[in-house]
């Protein structure tokens, strides 16, 4: 499968870096090694979700038991989570770590993923939710950083769009 | 609100996490305390924020007061509640067969709005049957009193349905903002020197 595991590790270094210590998730192509790494990793709790808007109030249970977390999604993910983000984070002012797979965008060959692709920067503008793109590997920890740190400081969602160009690499 | 008020003293050194409307006000009517958060809205996530407490602090019991129009908004939740398992956590479903606090103005009064639990969905069978360790129906106030505070004392994740009126709270009037609230139930959460030192207001 042609996900990049050394860039996958890259961005779960990252996670880590920033003292995250819990991770929800549901797979995705894109995802698959950053959820293994976290199952693999007995310093992380990997909470497994049925539906992603569940992974909103397990982080903000996490923040208010004193425990750093993120969240890691597809874009049609933070779509279905859009209730539990208006009525959890931002409503009670929580902050909230998205790592969003940024499906759809150019470059995509699964019809099925072009349509959500079209809307997610429009509704995290919508929402006023600060995001950026993660596409080199030399971005993502100060990235990562610097979305965690206005997490905390502004106590409100933040999203890094986890770009083909990082996650992806073409078969040779 | 008897079942409330049984249970009320256990829930001194426990995180609780409620719902929205009838469940949130009686408990606040009994007495708040900074442990207990209300979940003004976001239906269903109850017991998704009570997992994101369990599993940050195993040593600490945290108890859900759900209901069943919730709870049917996040069956998916029970999935994931029952393979996380923790066992510092006791889910509380108040089941009273409607959506109570929106119905004041229904035709036939708020009982018209009911819920498919009202039509034989039996919650305590869908948590069974999701994988909790433990979960039961109960239909009188002695036997959920039984089997909350064994639950509380015990370390199974637990789910219990418990079948109740659906009548109104004398009052939805709750004199604690949701903010204030937001910002006092972490720092109970995490203070060193236990709950009770921010528990009295």
């Amino acid at each position: 499968m042609p996900v990049s595991v050394a860039n996958s590790q890259v961005v779960y270094d990252a996670i880590k870096g920033v003292g995250v210590t819990l991770v929800s998730a549901l797979p995705e192509t894109w995802l698959v090694h950053l959820i293994r790494m976290a199952d693999e990793d007995p310093a992380m709790t990997l909470v497994r979700l049925a539906k992603e808007e569940e992974g909103v109030g397990v982080s903000a249970g996490a923040h208010f038991a004193g425990v750093k977390s993120a969240m890691l999604l597809q874009n049609h993910g933070f779509l279905q989570a859009i209730n539990g983000i208006v009525g959890v984070s931002l409503l009670y002012k929580i902050p909230l770590l998205m790592l969003i797979t940024d499906r759809g965008s150019f470059g995509e060959k699964d019809p099925w993923q072009t349509e959500g692709g079209k809307y997610t920067r429009p509704v995290l503008d919508a929402l006023h939710i600060a995001h950026d793109d993660l596409s080199r590997p030399d971005d993502v920890q100060p990235k990562i950083a610097h979305a965690m740190t206005l997490a905390h400081a502004s106590l409100s969602p933040v999203a890094l769009l986890l770009q083909r160009n990082l996650m992806w690499e073409e078969p040779k | 609100m008897d079942c409330l008020r049984a249970i009320y003293p256990q829930l001194e050194d426990c995180a609780v996490v409620t719902i929205m409307g009838a469940v949130a006000a009686e408990l606040y009517s009994l007495g708040h305390r900074a442990n207990f958060f209300y979940l003004e809205h976001a239906m269903g996530l109850a017991s998704s924020i009570g997992l994101g407490i369990a599993l940050s602090q195993p040593d600490r019991k945290v108890v859900v007061l759900d209901g069943d129009g919730s709870v049917l908004m996040n069956l998916g939740g029970l999935t994931t509640l029952a393979r996380s398992r923790p066992s510092n956590l006791v889910h509380v479903i108040f089941d009273n067969e409607t959506l109570l606090s929106v119905g004041g103005g229904a035709p036939g009064g708020y009982k018209w709005f009911t819920t498919a639990t009202s039509a034989g969905t039996d919650l305590a069978g869908i948590a069974k049957a999701a994988g909790f360790p433990r979960a039961q129906l109960v239909r009188e106030l002695e036997d959920f009193e039984e089997a909350a505070l064994d639950a509380i004392k015990g370390d199974q994740l637990t789910c219990i349905v418990a079948k109740v009126d659906a009548e109104m709270p004398k009052s939805f009037l709750m004199d604690v903002h949701m903010l204030e609230n937001r910002f006092e139930f972490p720092r109970a959460l995490q203070s060193k020197g236990g709950m009770n030192e921010h528990a009295n207001r």
